[in-house]
């Protein structure tokens, strides 16, 4: 027998190249997927599941679960290490603590002492828990917010943290069910629903806008959308993320039936084959009770397609509407470029017509009767996620174009005490920020543009005598640097290199206006276009505050 | 045409053509980082490098992917926006990333605009060089995350081992879980190198000190790459006459794209085993078989000799042999490595200089049996289509092939035909790489391909699936075929080919509705003691569906040596002579003495298992080999090595000293492949030309002159002394090769035949109105289901097939000589199931000792998941374990092809 060696003496590979997926990691992950169906589209399910079960990712896990759904280890790796609800860890890593401490760092909490939270928390974590930060959780008007694992806890002190830890977040109220929204009358528009055309024009006469932020008239989106080939889908985004921003949360827990009619009542007139909820993971309470309620639907009969509910994963850019598409389709939330709109080329490919939930939350009044329509033309009412320094803080409802002064003083109580008003976002982190001295500017689409802010989804923030207003804009600089997406260069660059130029003891601000300019001209879509509207705002309203 | 407005300039576009290629059609550059302007790479407008401003739009477009709409008003050079935005990302980028090829996109768009510095301080963290790949280096400082490579892995040659993870500015390129380039999934195919436009991915080959593009390359020569059929067109990159770097041209069959062996597999050219003089056997040295295992033992029988010397005795051993015991007493073996005009040469040099048939070359021992069946049922042996129609196909069926590791760039058109929503049927008893884009995978028991594919003609005429109208019109022997199989329910076959009869008739109905179907085997089919009847069963389901001479439609059997279809053409076979004519054909004959002044045997040659079986008889004496290595490539290597060392006299023209030039008792130093001037044929078709890149090393000749000084010493009075003489000869004697002339190839560098005319493409689909038989007309020929091969019993339970890995080819005599390559598979390997190691107690990366009835090898083990739990899998190209010292040298009765793929075997502990 010959047993010559390779001709330079190396050894050659004990198996396949790369790794491959074992038996045992492929039957554990079949059995954390439990019924989930083998597709690529719900592969960010399949991760919670395996997140929820080991908490963590483990990357023998990530290899079977790409063997199991015929997909190539990176495909599934770079999907999982984009969101940031995963843990991404080697098979043989030590298994993080078994509690996840999230303390919101956004500016609303921020400015409630979340910062000095967190110092005290990492210097001392309790044990089994780890603390991390992390962006805006919908309860600005309960800041400081944390979440424990999964669970909100509002109004964070160490002594309710440690309680939590003990025994348990409180639960928050359970929001109506079925039986109750069927009671007050809900569901009869769309059991009875007019004709699409009539529809049309209810919703082109109450002058309905995408309440998500962009502003866009819904009527020409649906004109948009039926004008497309089928099949068409309908996409509720409830992925709300924009710090100072929590009514939508607001609507699900107020009457989450009102909204699941609007979606319906959309589904129908577009003659969508499904409707998809993205409902962001931060909120886990609204996961369970919409699962709850979409089965009563069904099981009531009254949902004519099907209606698929997922969840985000700690991403803020799937809030835009194409980033979110893609994260239904089980990718990275890489927002598209557009043409083509969602309206042409959406869900797979196919026409898609995507609501905010607030925007749904009008239809059915709007969609019911001329009346109704027309009784929201007269104010186009919205809800204002008002945070800050107020005295009561919270979602108001109001008309379009209420400004800033009449939010603090008619709905909010006026300033919190010891508070003398200084500043406001009109538009939560995105929107700029404008002085007290223009706080009765209307707040509403197109009306903020001409001072380079904007109200998008109307989230003020009101700020004090007694807020540093280069800290704020650091603070929205960060968050927008850890919520970039990575794909184009002015916001990936962009935003990580604003953070240092402001954190500079003296801002250069020619090359901030630069800076600015090239992110806002350049950047694929709205994050990057507006990270740098706080400092644009700073510079050009409040130079004082500059250092 | 969409006429709009460029700086002020009217331009037209294309429906769907970007702003950007207008404008570079109309000769106006945009800068551009993330684009790659070349076939398959999608404009993804990340880098906003290309950045125009559009009236009436608040912020900038991406140019290269916008498409401009009739009337647009677009500003570039005289947008200040854009310039100055435009400015800012190459200031933004370079502020962490630093280029590493001065020649590449980044560096170049840099300094034309006039962008050096970035007033951005640079992250804190610097990505640490991952140099561990043997051929690629990958050092992302100078990544600029503009996603080319993902794109060249992914959506090019989708291999999908490189991906973006993390997100925001940690937004990273990865390979596979974030590993190390050289413990990935990575193939090498360096397709990402090729579209780096920064030099964070570089080939180690051009690396200077500092882990930069070092000095260029002082000239750059455009040829055809030497590996396998698909004919990859290359560009030579080369300095101080050593291949610095191979980039892929934009080729009929390869776009750009390349594999391995292609791109990093050529400095075995310059290894220190490469022959410069001839060798001589010393007097009273012993040909011993044993010296194909040591060639330094081998080498120690020789000395080296003047090119008189050697060619002297190499001829007059030769001439003696014929002038004492007849022409029939030699034979040679031809090469499908080399050019068209050598194969011509070398043929005809047997034919007139020796004066017998008994040529032939490697085509026995790959595709014989495919053109066994596909002369006997169409009337001509080579593919219908090229494999790129798989673009227009609606099913794809690939049997018994393996392109992902064997004919890799053919590979990605299919796998991009399934990306795009073709269907893929893939039919092997083992994992295929192709698998994972498969809509039916078919895992059916080795051998048993008659069973299958019985079973699915039977569904498709029991159902009335097959095309009516074509099978009318075009084919012959319906009535025959039904009756054969109409006994061969899925049912009744599916206990034989381990194929579920659902299954079964699933893809019968996939495949026979199909609008186009394209049809691809390869050795898995061929390489049996049936293969005839696999191929024939295979071309009578493909021929029943009307499945061949449409877009899209075709009979594809993968070639798999660079030039064995130009070999075969040329006449390198020993029952036809050029062009397929039998040697019996007495008009043709009568042509071709004619055409060569020479008299020529009607009789039919012997094949190559024939002729070493005659040779170990004595029946044959003396042999030519050029090229080929029967030493290590023949089943039941024991015999064959006996019948080579038992020749009196064994001439072997070759670039090392091969284990079949061990047993030699001359050898003439060659020429490699970049080292020479001529056409080659791949697998679709295209007949292409290859140019020297660099000189010969030492004394070593090129092929053709050797060829003519060895027939001028058999009495020819050749006096050939370019391959463009031999061309326009062979153009004379094959009328396949009509309206192609060796300008129009310099000119073209790629030309399809059949071509119609000089100023036209050739026809990639053929056989669209008639067949070239006597009567237009197909036949379709029934098969029958015999056994397997060689039975296994108690002894031998275990089905042994051989084939070969990506990184090596045929022997081995090149690819274990290239650095990259033997690193990347360094050693023999015989793979098993997972569940085999563990049920006989061995550990993958152990030793052991496979068995057949023919001998043993010992090597080490790799546990291979997509392998069935009684099935044995070796790679031929190790001598060390040559795999071939225990295959089963049966043949098929009709295309004399041995069984490779399945023979019994036993599986020890070393």
């Amino acid at each position: 027998m010959n047993r010559m060696a390779s001709p330079r003496g190396r050894q050659p590979r004990p198996g396949p190249r790369g790794r491959i997926a074992d038996p045992r990691a492929v039957e554990q992950v079949r059995s954390a997927l439990g019924r989930l169906p083998l597709r690529r589209d719900l592969l960010i399910e399949h991760l919670h599941a395996l997140q929820d079960r080991y908490g963590a990712l483990r990357a023998g896990h990530l290899v079977a679960l790409a063997s199991l759904l015929r997909l190539a280890p990176v495909e599934v790796f770079e999907v999982a290490s984009f969101y940031a609800h995963f843990d991404l860890l080697e098979d043989d890593a030590p298994a993080p603590p078994p509690v996840t401490l999230r303390v919101c760092d956004g500016l609303p909490c921020s400015m409630a002492g979340a910062e000095a939270l967190l110092r005290d928390l990492q210097a001392t974590p309790p044990a089994g828990v780890r603390v991390v930060r992390a962006p805006c959780m919908g309860a600005c008007h309960r800041a400081p917010a944390c979440a424990i694992g999964h669970e909100l806890l509002e109004a964070a002190t160490p002594e309710r943290i440690a309680a939590a830890l003990a025994e348990g977040t409180p639960q928050p109220p359970t929001p109506p069910g079925l039986a109750d929204y069927r009671a007050r009358g809900g569901y009869a528009v769309l059991q009875a629903p007019p004709p699409v055309e009539t529809m049309l024009e209810r919703l082109e006469q109450s002058g309905l806008r995408g309440l998500g932020g962009a502003g866009f008239p819904a009527a020409r989106k649906w004109r948009l959308v039926l004008s497309q080939p089928g099949p068409r889908h309908l996409v509720v985004n409830a992925d709300e993320g924009e710090p100072g921003t929590f009514k939508d949360r607001h609507c699900l827990e107020t009457e989450p039936h009102r909204v699941l009619e609007g979606m319906l009542l959309a589904a129908q007139a577009i003659g969508a084959e499904a409707c998809w909820i993205y409902l962001r993971d931060e909120y886990p309470d609204l996961h369970a009770m919409l699962r709850r309620e979409i089965a009563a639907l069904e099981q009531a009969g009254l949902a004519p397609m099907p209606i698929h509910l997922r969840r985000g994963a700690g991403a803020y850019i799937c809030g835009e509407e194409t980033a979110l598409l893609e994260s239904l389709e089980g990718k990275r939330g890489w927002p598209r470029h557009k043409p083509p709109f969602p309206g042409e080329a959406g869900l797979f490919g196919r026409p898609t017509l995507i609501h905010n939930v607030e925007t749904l939350w009008f239809l059915p009044e709007i969609l019911g009767s001329a009346e109704g329509a027309a009784r929201h033309a007269a104010t186009r009412p919205r809800f204002f996620s008002v945070s800050g320094r107020v005295r009561e803080p919270g979602v108001k409802l109001a008309p379009s174009g209420t400004t800033a002064r009449q939010l603090i003083e008619d709905h909010c109580g006026g300033m919190a005490p010891g508070h003398s008003f200084r500043a406001y976002l009109p538009g939560g982190a995105s929107g700029g920020i404008l002085p007290a001295s223009m706080a009765d500017l209307p707040l509403d689409f197109g009306k903020l543009e001409a001072h380079g802010c904007f109200v998008g989804s109307g989230a003020v923030v009101v700020l004090s005598d007694q807020d540093d207003l280069a800290e704020a804009a650091r603070n929205l600089l960060r968050f927008f640097r850890d919520e970039s997406c990575g794909q184009c260069t002015p916001c990936r660059v962009g935003t990580a290199k604003a953070v240092p130029l402001l954190e500079a003891p003296r801002w250069d601000r020619a090359l901030l206006e630069e800076l600015a300019q090239a992110m806002a001209d350049g950047s694929i879509c709205g994050l990057g276009q507006a990270a740098m509207n706080p400092v644009r705002s700073l510079l050009r309203f409040f130079p004082e505050a500059v250092p | 045409m969409i006429r709009f407005t460029l700086d002020g300039t009217t331009l037209e576009a294309a429906p769907g053509e970007t702003i950007w290629t207008a404008a570079q059609r109309a000769g106006v550059a945009i800068p551009h980082l993330c684009h790659l302007p070349r076939p398959g790479y999608r404009p993804d407008g990340n880098c906003r490098a290309c950045l125009v401003e559009i009236e009436g739009e608040r912020v900038l477009a991406a140019s290269c992917i916008r498409t401009p709409r009739e009337g647009m008003v677009v500003r570039s050079e005289s947008s200040t926006r854009a310039q100055s935005t435009r400015r800012m990302v190459f200031e933004l980028l370079l502020a962490d990333a630093e280029p590493r090829d001065a020649t590449g996109g980044f560096a170049q768009w840099a300094e034309r605009l006039g962008v050096s510095a970035s007033r951005f301080a640079p992250e804190a963290a610097r990505p640490a060089a991952d140099l561990s790949h043997p051929a690629m280096a990958v050092q992302l400082d100078a990544c600029i995350q503009c996603g080319l490579c993902e794109r060249a892995c992914r959506e090019v040659q989708h291999n999908d081992v490189i991906g973006m993870a993390a997100r925001g500015m940690g937004t990273r390129v990865v390979f596979d879980l974030g590993d190390p380039m050289g413990a990935s999934s990575c193939v090498a195919c360096g397709e990402c190198v090729q579209a780096c436009p920064t030099g964070a991915l570089l080939p180690k080959s051009v690396l200077d000190e500092a882990g930069r593009r070092g000095v260029p390359e002082e000239r750059r020569v455009p040829s055809v790459c030497p590996y396998c059929g698909v004919g990859c067109q290359v560009e030579y990159r080369v300095r101080d006459n050593a291949i610095l770097e191979v980039v892929g041209r934009n080729g009929p069959s390869n776009q750009g794209r390349l594999c391995v062996k292609g791109r990093f597999g050529f400095d075995y050219l310059r290894h220190p085993d490469r022959l410069t003089r001839p060798l001589i056997r010393l007097p009273g040295a012993v040909k011993d078989p044993a010296d194909c295992l040591d060639p330094q033992q081998a080498r120690a029988k020789f000395r080296e000799a003047s090119w008189e010397e050697a060619m002297a005795l190499a001829a007059a051993g030769l001439a003696r042999i014929r002038d004492t015991h007849g022409p029939n007493a030699l034979a040679g073996f031809g090469s499908a490595k080399g050019s068209n005009e050598e194969a011509y040469l070398f043929q005809k040099l047997v034919r007139t200089g020796f004066g017998t048939n008994n040529v032939d070359h490697c085509t026995r021992l790959c595709h014989a049996a495919s053109v066994a069946a596909l002369l006997e049922g169409i009337g001509s042996g080579a593919v219908t289509a090229p494999f790129t129609a798989a673009r227009d196909a609606d099913v794809i069926l690939v049997i018994g092939a393996r392109p992902t590791e064997n004919h890799p760039v053919a590979a990605t058109y299919l796998k991009e035909a399934a990306a795009h929503g073709a269907a893929l049927i893939v039919m092997d008893p083992r994992g295929n790489g192709l698998d994972r884009f498969a809509q039916e995978v078919v895992r059916f028991s080795p051998g048993q391909d008659v069973a299958l594919l019985n079973a699915l003609l039977h569904v498709v005429i029991a159902e009335g699936l097959y095309d009516r109208q074509f099978t009318a019109a075009r084919l012959d022997g319906f009535a025959q075929l039904a009756a054969h199989v109409a006994a061969a329910t899925p049912e009744a076959m599916a206990p034989i080919c381990g194929v579920p009869a659902e299954q079964i008739r699933r893809v019968a109905r996939l495949f026979a509705k199909a609008g186009a179907a394209l049809v691809l085997w390869g050795m898995g089919i061929s390489q049996s003691v049936h293969g005839t009847d696999n191929a024939r069963a295979l071309i009578a389901l493909t021929l029943l569906c009307g499945q061949v001479g449409r877009p899209g439609t075709g009979l594809h059997p993968l070639r798999g040596q660079n030039n064995v279809q130009g070999a075969s053409d040329a006449g390198l076979i020993p029952m036809t002579f050029p062009d397929y004519h039998p040697t019996g054909n007495d008009a043709y004959r009568a042509r071709l003495e004619a055409l060569w002044g020479a008299t020529l045997d009607p009789m039919p040659g012997l094949t190559v298992v024939e002729i070493l079986n005659a040779a170990e008889h004595g029946a044959i004496r003396g042999m030519y080999i050029m090229g080929e290595n029967p030493a290590m490539s023949d089943p039941d290597l024991a015999h064959a090595r006996a019948a080579l060392a038992r020749l009196e006299h064994l001439v072997v023209q070759d670039l090392f000293l091969t284990e079949t030039a061990a047993l030699a008792d001359v050898v003439l130093p060659a020429s490699a492949w970049p080292e020479k001037d001529g056409t080659v044929t791949n697998t679709n078709r295209q007949v292409q030309m290859g140019r020297a890149a660099l000189p010969l090393p030492g004394e070593a000749r090129q092929d053709l002159a050797i060829i003519v000084e060895m027939a001028r010493r058999l009495g020819l009075d050749w006096t050939y002394a370019h391959p463009r003489e031999v061309f326009a000869e062979m153009v004379q004697a094959m009328p396949s090769l009509a309206h192609i002339t060796w300008d129009r190839l310099e000119r073209e560098d790629s030309v399809t035949y059949p071509c119609p005319a000089p100023d036209a493409p050739g026809a990639e689909i053929v056989f669209r109105e008639s067949f070239p038989t006597p009567s237009g007309r197909a036949r379709l020929v029934p098969a029958g289901v015999t056994d397997p091969g060689e039975p296994l019993d108690a002894d031998f339970p275990f089905v042994l097939t051989t084939g070969r890995e990506l990184e090596h080819w045929h022997t081995g005599a090149m690819t274990r000589r290239a650095e990259v390559l033997d690193a990347l598979q360094p050693g023999p390997t015989v793979s098993v199931a997972p569940a085999t190691l563990a049920r006989l107690g061995l550990a993958p990366g152990g030793r052991a000792r496979v068995v057949t009835r023919r001998g043993a090898v010992e090597l080490a083990l790799r546990t291979d998941p997509g392998l069935p739990e009684d099935l044995l899998f070796i790679p031929f190209a190790y001598r060390e374990a040559a795999a071939n010292l225990l295959t089963d040298p049966q043949l098929d009765p009709f295309g004399r092809i041995p069984g490779f793929k399945y023979c019994a075997a036993r599986l020890e502990p070393a």
